[in-house]
């Protein structure tokens, strides 16, 4: 199963290759890795997806509480959370393509970031779902380029049953 | 006063209580060594290869239950101690290694000896640091050593620029050291407490499978409090050997692969199974599936990712060793209606009594070749438990473990998690050092010995009496048993053809050396080697193809034992 890690670390040299020789190390996948600074002085924050059974991600979890620069991990698959992630798409939009191209993006309320002749350039933020659908609708223009920022997340302060 | 990063990192040294180092020089170090004659108390010990500095500071961590300290030089002395901190940290044993590196403005510039011994090192540390600058010189080191003997021990790297050791700042070694990132769970939850404790009063068949971790906490009186006044029988691991006493009609001997057969049965038919500093090694479950089939399972443990990581766990007990057993012990102590222990286990006892007597672990005495077995039962009988005992690996290993009794803890040490070829030697020259006063003996094997023989220089150097005793079979016996049993006796690359002279090595490295090739020989041979006042090698000439029983081969149920 998909989950969805929230840990927050010291922000030093050499901590993210902590975090990621202790996956690859391990044998365990990751799916999408963000990483950036917050509020806090000194302090980042990961999300990390990754995959696997309970007892695969209960040791994920332990053993990435164990690193010495990791200052709290959160599970949050089994909360309510908001989970987004950014994308850029580069799209084929010749002439008269064009306007579908900008319908579909309008739908999926994207903005356009860049244009040329040929092609115009998508920015999109979403949750997996809502990615993968505007990248199936995209498909068949053409995407010329794809860039994504992996899912950030965050618990949300009501947890409804 | 301004002091420099060398003078910074000898004067925390001192601060931290360090008395012995063990070290090899190098350019990117040679300021720490320029300073070290004004530190007196810090004795250092000039090992003959890197190797021999990380395992005997090792060995000195496990012998005293402090922190060992080695120092190297960049690049190439840097990487030679990777093998010794993997075995330090597979065996969870407090070192503090302080390397040096390259200058901050060279890193990264593929500069001469320059190694990233950071990124080198990463997973088999418990934790390390670059230093950048000279003013975080003092805490990095403090944080050092805390990290290293709390929570899970484990080795902890410092990685010293030769500029940062140059550079020159005010000293002040902080007091205490907080990290909001790290704060082991050492206290024991006392839900869970009393949930283990009504298992011990309802269990007929309780089983205590202890390991190093009872050793590292110190709980080996409490450990042994609970056994005796509970009758519980107990077996332990490898690195468990020595928390309790092995001469108690309650101890079953070690379990897994070459366990003794009691104590493989007793797993497999116990109904609680008390594991206490144990982390469910696979050379000691044998078939995950088929191990303690029947049993339900109190973990303690103070690593958490310890706990479930193999086994399910009914009662899982995050905490320190010693805290745990104790805080079971005061549960005990309020608890209104307590069985009598000795009516309820001793069906149990009985049963486990008739399997010891049954199968015990044994061999066929012959004078000649002399059996390996024998030369082990020689050396208890001579030091009846006294000697530090430290081992290399393979069936010299194994044969320690299964015919030696160890009554206290930090009297077996041996690589347990990494089996490493060459440790012994090393270890022994550590716990030397700290124990001056003792008997040290390594039972070698004529293989490993051959890792870390150098380290014959550095002993007769210091007079570090250590014996070195080699069941010389001529053999990697071990793998060749492996060969023998599992690979239709292919003896390829395991015959060790031109083997030195053992004792002529010796000598000339100005030890003693003897040879025994008659088992009637052995006893006055031992006596007379223990008796030379420097190190010593006794070469014994043993039967090559002897093998360790009983044997589970790897991946079979710890039931499926082959015997004798
Ligand atoms: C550094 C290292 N290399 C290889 C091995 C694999 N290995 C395990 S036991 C063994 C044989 C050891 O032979 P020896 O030291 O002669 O001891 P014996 O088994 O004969 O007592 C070998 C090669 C190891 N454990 N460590």
């Amino acid at each position: 199963m998909r989950h969805v890690l929230s840990v927050l670390v010291e922000n030093e040299p050499g901590v993210l290759s902590r975090v990621v020789g202790l996956f690859s190390g391990r044998g365990f996948n990751i799916e999408t890795l963000n990483v950036g600074p917050t509020l806090e002085d000194g302090i980042s924050l990961m999300t990390i997806t990754t995959a696997g059974d309970e007892q695969i991600i209960e040791q994920i979890i332990k053993q990435l509480r164990k690193l010495v620069t990791v200052v709290k991990v959160v599970d949050l698959t089994h909360l309510q959370s908001v989970e987004r992630e950014m994308v850029l798409i580069k799209v084929n939009a010749e002439d008269e393509r064009r306007a579908e191209v900008l319908r579909i993006a309008d739908i999926f309320r994207c903005k356009v970031v860049d244009v040329s002749g040929n092609d115009l350039t998508l920015e999109i933020t979403g949750d997996q779902g809502k990615i993968r659908a505007i990248v199936n609708l995209l498909q068949r223009f053409g995407i010329k380029e794809f860039a994504r920022t992996g899912t950030v997340a965050m618990r949300r302060s009501m947890q409804m049953e | 006063m301004e002091r420099t990063g060398a003078q910074i990192l000898l004067e925390c040294l001192r601060q931290e209580g360090v008395d012995s180092i063990f070290g090899f020089p190098g350019g990117a170090v040679i300021d720490i060594y320029h300073h070290l004659p004004d530190y007196p108390s810090l004795r250092h010990f000039l090992v003959r290869h890197e190797q021999g500095a990380i395992h005997a500071a090792d060995g000195y961590a496990r012998a005293t239950g402090q922190v060992g300290v080695c120092l190297v030089t960049s690049g190439p002395g840097a990487t030679n101690t990777v093998t010794g901190i993997a075995t330090a940290y597979m065996d969870s044993i407090p070192v503090v290694i302080i390397t040096g590196q390259v200058p901050t403005p060279l890193i990264g510039n593929d500069a001469f000896q320059e190694v990233d011994i950071v990124g080198i090192s990463r997973p088999c540390v418990k934790h390390n640091y670059l230093v950048k600058d000279v003013k975080d010189l003092a805490w990095i080191i403090k944080q050092a050593f805390y990290l290293a003997r709390t929570g899970r021990p484990g080795p902890v790297l410092v990685d010293l620029p030769k500029d940062v050791l140059q550079a020159k700042t005010l000293f002040e070694y902080p007091e205490s050291i907080s990290m909001r990132s790290y704060n082991p769970n050492l206290a024991p939850n006392r839900r869970q407490v009393r949930k283990a404790t009504e298992l011990l009063r309802r269990s007929q068949r309780p089983l205590v499978y202890s390991g190093g971790g009872v050793i590292s906490s110190d709980a080996a009186e409490e450990l042994t409090w609970l056994c005796r006044n509970l009758r519980i029988p107990v077996t332990s691991t490898l690195m468990g050997l020595g928390a309790f006493p092995g001469d108690d009609p309650l101890w079953l001997g070690m379990l897994g692969m070459h366990g003794t057969y009691a104590a493989n049965m007793a797993v497999g038919h116990t109904d609680l199974l008390l594991a206490v500093g144990a982390r469910f090694d696979d050379r000691v479950t044998g078939k995950i599936s088929s191990f303690a089939p029947a049993a339900q399972v109190v973990h303690i443990d103070v690593d958490p990712t310890s706990i479930r990581k193999n086994v399910n766990v009914d009662v899982p007990i995050v905490a320190d060793c010693r805290l745990a057993l104790r805080g079971i012990r005061e549960e005990l102590e309020i608890c209104p209606d307590l069985p009598d222990w000795n009516t309820v286990h001793q069906p149990w006892l009985d049963q486990l009594a008739e399997w010891q007597r049954n199968h015990p672990v044994r061999y066929t005495y012959a004078d000649e070749p002399i059996k390996p077995q024998f030369v082990v039962e020689k050396i208890y009988e001579l030091t009846k438990g006294e000697a530090i005992i430290t081992t290399e690996v393979g069936q010299n290993q194994m044969w320690a473990a299964q015919f030696s009794r160890f009554h206290r803890p930090r009297t077996f040490l041996t690589s347990g998690g990494l089996g490493t070829m060459g440790y012994g030697f090393p270890a022994a020259i550590g716990a030397q050092v700290a124990f001056p006063d003792r008997l040290v003996i390594d039972i070698a094997g004529d293989g490993s010995i051959q890792m870390n023989i150098q380290e014959m220089a550095t002993a007769v150097s210091y007079n570090i009496p250590v014996k070195i005793v080699i069941l010389n079979n001529g053999y990697l016996g071990m793998v060749r048993q492996w060969q023998e049993l599992f690979y239709a006796r292919n003896y390829c690359a395991t015959c060790m053809h031109l083997n030195p002279d053992f004792v002529k090595l010796a000598e000339a490295y100005g030890a003693a050396g003897f040879r025994v090739t008659k088992a009637a020989d052995v006893e006055r041979v031992l006596k007379e080697a223990f008796a030379v006042p420097g190190p010593a090698i006794v070469d014994v000439v043993v039967e090559p193809e002897e093998n360790v029983y009983p044997m589970v081969p790897a991946g079979a149920a710890l039931t499926d034992m082959l015997l004798v």
